[in-house]
């Protein structure tokens, strides 16, 4: 009976994918290259097709490419029923509805959800609403930003030193515009590589001309009489004016619309095992829900079995293949979705890249290049093995790193590699902020049971 | 008559014309370790391809454990430092950074797109030399003409000067050979060679240093980017090293990719309608038919375990590019030349940090080279099949190919 299905589903089934953007159309594209034939409707709340973000805190900012030009290439027709512009604002599990902003309804027999994340708002919401408070997902954002830019700001403030606030630092600094940027922690980019790491970054930041305040955090926005903003006001009791705020503080899950749906969804993201099924909010797996991109976690085999929920362009576009694969095969045919965690970012002319999962490293080891020259090759060890990698203008060499990596291989790093300095035979703190602590965010999260979440009550299953 | 081990085989002249059955042999074997201080042979894509990307591979030959019988290698004894590609980093980086920074992006992203038109004419005169002839070598008439017009030019050295230079490339390259390596003498020469080769050009530097022109000398011998300036002796390194790589390497492609097109007749007719082909047909080409086959100058600087085999730090290793292209674990149908595969990928270039510096440069010179080619000559065919191939096992290709045709089109 369950091979009948699969055959019917991919004869005349119906799926429904949540969320238009990067995995959305990935997912849509595999579904079809593997031989769906049925219905397959994409729902978004953006009113464009799926586009690119990458290029939005880097390329559009500096002006080389235009914010309305950066569409997803099609890899093939996909032949879909898009509903842009409109919101999903309800799941009915059990009926496998979809409900939508404008008052529709659509069924499923199988649906995919990839909502991703949202930039994380001003947390008062009169001061967010000033003229000139800015937020960085979207291409509006990025077309707003990018015109403000523009009218030559007599100065900008990043709110949040993690990866998109410091490309948009980079961007001003590289188009002469004065820039402050504000970070909680001891250095940017801490959430995500740590303080030996973070130390660079910041040196980077200061030595492009960037005004870095470390160790602050934003107490109040002051807009003027007629609602620009016109001031910032940081817990050291100093003020900055600046007519640009660029409030970059990590992101939000968008899992607010599958409140009471009984899916396995929060603040979190979405649960699902490690072939892309969601799980529901009593741990047990759905059959005919899945997640892929920003809004999922899984768990992964090679970090301990953690739920990983990641930000990364390749892991959106890994994991929707791999549920779109799922979603359309039978039991046996399913692949679990084992992606190497990999992010690459550039600014101030760096290019930076990771593969694994640096927050979880204790200690860090420079085993090629000098952090003096701001090229070379990190590796972190977690329990006396090799856990993750991050270079800085030595890309070529990650790739080795993934392989150790997935191998288990010991940490320290004890055989001789090339271009080992002296300062690179030492392990040493890789210095991560406690993790209870909130940051920006960094861009790999492990979101399994946390020791914070004191509300949880265990009720143990009685026959 | 006993078997001559397997990585001799491969120098063997005997199996130059086609040495894919015995890469097949070796596949089976993918880490090969025939003799007592000889090299390991690889041949499968994935290790090769890990390899390149092995921080525990040195390609500076002072690493290796047996530097005793190739104390020429030294840089007293040619007086030229080691050019980049037999350099580890960071010195590598540094030189190689500088010398880009006059040749590709992020300072000349254009550099090599622009003379696009340039390359067009200097193909077109190469054609239209060929005047009323029905027969020509293409290797002397063009495959190895075209290119050394083209490298002079990106240099500034000038073309009148190739038979000079050229007495000084041969022996350097024959040096290259792993069969020539064993042998003291021609080592000697080959340094011999490099060294007035580096004299040669010396003079042009000198001349750049005072007279800038719009050339890749002028830029080596007066770079200031943020990795400072080359030394004069490592100028005249790197513009050895541009000078030959700069087309030995695309006289083989160019070559080997009409000898393929010519055996491949549907193709050759394709690109005629559709020089957009000849994109595609130039990567294929450099996984079916790669000019460079085989890397013979790594060294691992630690023991490293390679499915199951564990390489001692100080040996030599031998990456065989061109055994891995064909590896049926990586490609389906890998002994077929196949333009239209859906994901064309090749070790042609190598990969990782050494991967081919002037690749854009060869590939747009195949190009157009094998389009015009194919769209001017008319009823083309090969007089000989096997053409007669060089020596060399490391830089294959035909030393001549006579091609018939009845006609040349005229240029548009
Ligand atoms: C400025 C910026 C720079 C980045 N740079 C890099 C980088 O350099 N490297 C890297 O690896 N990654 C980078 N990323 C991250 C990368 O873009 C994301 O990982 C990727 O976009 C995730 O794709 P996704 O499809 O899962 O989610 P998203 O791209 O967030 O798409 C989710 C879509 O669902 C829509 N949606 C949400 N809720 C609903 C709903 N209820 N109903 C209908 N639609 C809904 C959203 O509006 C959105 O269009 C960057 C992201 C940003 C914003």
């Amino acid at each position: 009976m369950p091979a009948d299905y699969v055959d019917w589903l991919r004869r005349e089934g119906r799926i429904v994918i949540v969320g238009a953007s990067l995995a959305g159309l990935r997912a849509a594209e595999t579904l079809r290259a593997e031989g769906f034939a049925g219905e397959l409707t994409l729902i978004g709340d953006e009113p464009y097709e799926p586009y690119d973000r990458p290029p939005l805190s880097k390329s559009v900012l500096l002006g080389k490419a235009s914010p309305h030009r950066t569409e997803l290439p099609h890899r093939r027709e996909i032949d879909a029923k898009w509903r842009l512009g409109v919101a999903a604002t309800g799941l009915d599990l059990s009926a496998k509805r979809v409900k939508l902003a404008d008052g529709d309804e659509v069924e499923y027999d199988r649906l995919l959800i990839a909502t991703g994340v949202r930039a994380r708002p001003w947390l008062k919401a009169d001061e967010g609403r000033l003229d000139g408070v800015c937020l960085l997902r979207t291409r509006d954002d990025a077309a707003d930003l990018y015109q403000r830019l523009k009218a030559g700001p007599r100065r900008v403030f990043v709110i949040g030193a993690g990866f998109a606030g410091s490309e948009v630092a980079s961007a001003c600094r590289e188009t002469g515009i004065p820039v402050t940027v504000a970070e909680r922690a001891g250095a940017p980019l801490v959430g995500a590589l740590g303080g030996v790491i973070g130390a660079v970054a910041a040196d980077l930041q200061t030595e492009n001309g960037v005004d870095l305040r470390t160790h602050v955090t934003v107490t109040s926005l002051e807009g003027d009489s007629v609602g620009r903003v016109r001031a910032v006001h940081l817990s050291d009791e100093s003020v900055v004016e600046a007519d640009v705020v660029v409030v970059s503080l990590g992101s939000v899950r968008n899992t607010d619309w599958l409140t009471g749906s009984g899916l396995g969804a929060g603040p979190r993201g979405i649960a699902c095992d490690a072939g892309c099924r969601a799980f529901d909010f009593r741990g047990i797996v759905t059959d005919d829900v899945f997640v892929a991109g920003d809004v999922a976690r899984s768990p992964h085999a090679l970090f301990g079995y953690q739920f990983l929920s990641l930000e990364h362009w390749g892991n959106a576009v890994a994991q929707a293949e791999t549920a779109a694969h799922n979603m359309i095969c039978h039991g046996a045919d399913r692949r679990p979705h084992l992606w190497m965690p990999a992010f690459w970012s550039s600014m101030f002319g760096v290019n930076i890249k990771s593969v694994g999962v640096p927050p979880m490293g204790d200690q860090l080891m420079i085993t090629q290049g000098a952090l003096a020259e701001r090229r070379f090759v990190g590796v972190y060890g977690y329990q006396g093995r090799v856990i993750a990698a991050v270079s800085f203008d030595n890309a070529r060499w990650l790739e080795f790193y993934a392989r150790q990596i997935e191998r288990g291989a010991p940490f320290p790093v004890e055989f001789p590699t090339m271009d080992r300095r002296p300062e690179g035979r030492q392990p040493v703190a890789a210095d991560f902020p406690d993790p209870s602590l909130p940051t920006h965010g960094p861009t790999v999260t492990l979101t399994g049971y946390s020791p914070a979440d004191q509300q949880l009550v265990f009720h143990p299953a009685r026959h | 008559m006993t078997q001559a081990p397997l990585f001799q085989q491969i120098t063997d002249f005997a199996n130059r014309a086609n040495p894919y059955p015995l890469y097949e042999e070796l596949r089976k074997n993918p880490v090969l370790h025939e003799e007592e201080g000889g090299p390991y042979v690889l041949s499968s894509y994935w290790d090769i391809e890990a390899l390149l990307h092995d921080p525990r591979i040195s390609s500076d030959a002072a690493n290796l454990a047996a530097a005793g019988d190739d104390e020429l290698s030294g840089p007293e004894a040619t007086g030229l430092p080691p050019s980049f590609i037999r350099l580890d980093p960071p010195e590598h980086d540094r030189l190689r950074r500088i010398a880009n920074s006059s040749f590709g992006p992020p300072h000349r992203p254009r550099r090599i797109e622009n003379m696009r038109g340039e390359l067009g004419e200097i193909v077109t005169g190469l054609i239209d030399g060929f005047g009323d002839a029905r027969q020509i070598d293409l290797v002397d008439q063009f495959a190895y003409p075209f290119p050394v017009t083209v490298i002079c030019r990106l240099l500034g050295v000038p073309r009148e000067d190739e038979p000079r230079f050229r007495a000084w490339v041969d022996p350097i390259v024959a040096g290259l050979d792993p069969d020539a390596r064993t042998s003291a003498e021609s080592q000697r020469t080959a340094q011999e060679a490099r060294l007035q080769l580096g004299m040669y050009l010396n003079g042009l530097v000198d001349q750049r240093a005072r007279e800038p022109r719009d050339d890749m000398l002028s830029d080596l011998v007066n770079s200031h980017g943020p990795d400072g300036a080359m030394t004069t002796m490592e100028v005249l390194s790197t513009a050895v090293l541009l000078l030959i790589a700069g087309h030995e390497t695309t006289v083989n492609l160019i070559t080997n990719g009409m000898l393929t097109l010519l055996r491949h007749p549907e193709f050759l007719e394709r690109l005629r309608n559709d020089p957009g082909l000849s994109v595609k047909i130039v990567e294929e080409l450099l996984r079916y038919e790669p000019p460079v086959q085989i890397v013979p100058q790594r060294t691992c600087i630690a023991d490293i375990e390679v499915r199951g085999v564990t390489i001692p730090k100080g040996s030599r290793i031998w990456l065989m590019l061109a055994a891995g292209n064909r590896d049926p674990e990586r490609f389906q149908d890998p002994e077929r030349f196949d333009p239209d595969r859906e994901d064309i990928q090749h070790l042609g270039f190598g990969s990782g940090i050494h991967s081919c510096f002037g690749a854009p440069l060869a590939r747009l010179e195949t190009q157009i080279a094998l389009s015009e080619l194919a769209r001017r000559l008319e009823n083309p065919r090969l007089v000989a099949d096997p053409p007669p191939y060089r020596q060399n096992a490391v830089l294959r290709g035909p030393r001549h190919l006579e091609i018939a045709f009845d006609g040349v089109r005229q240029a548009v």
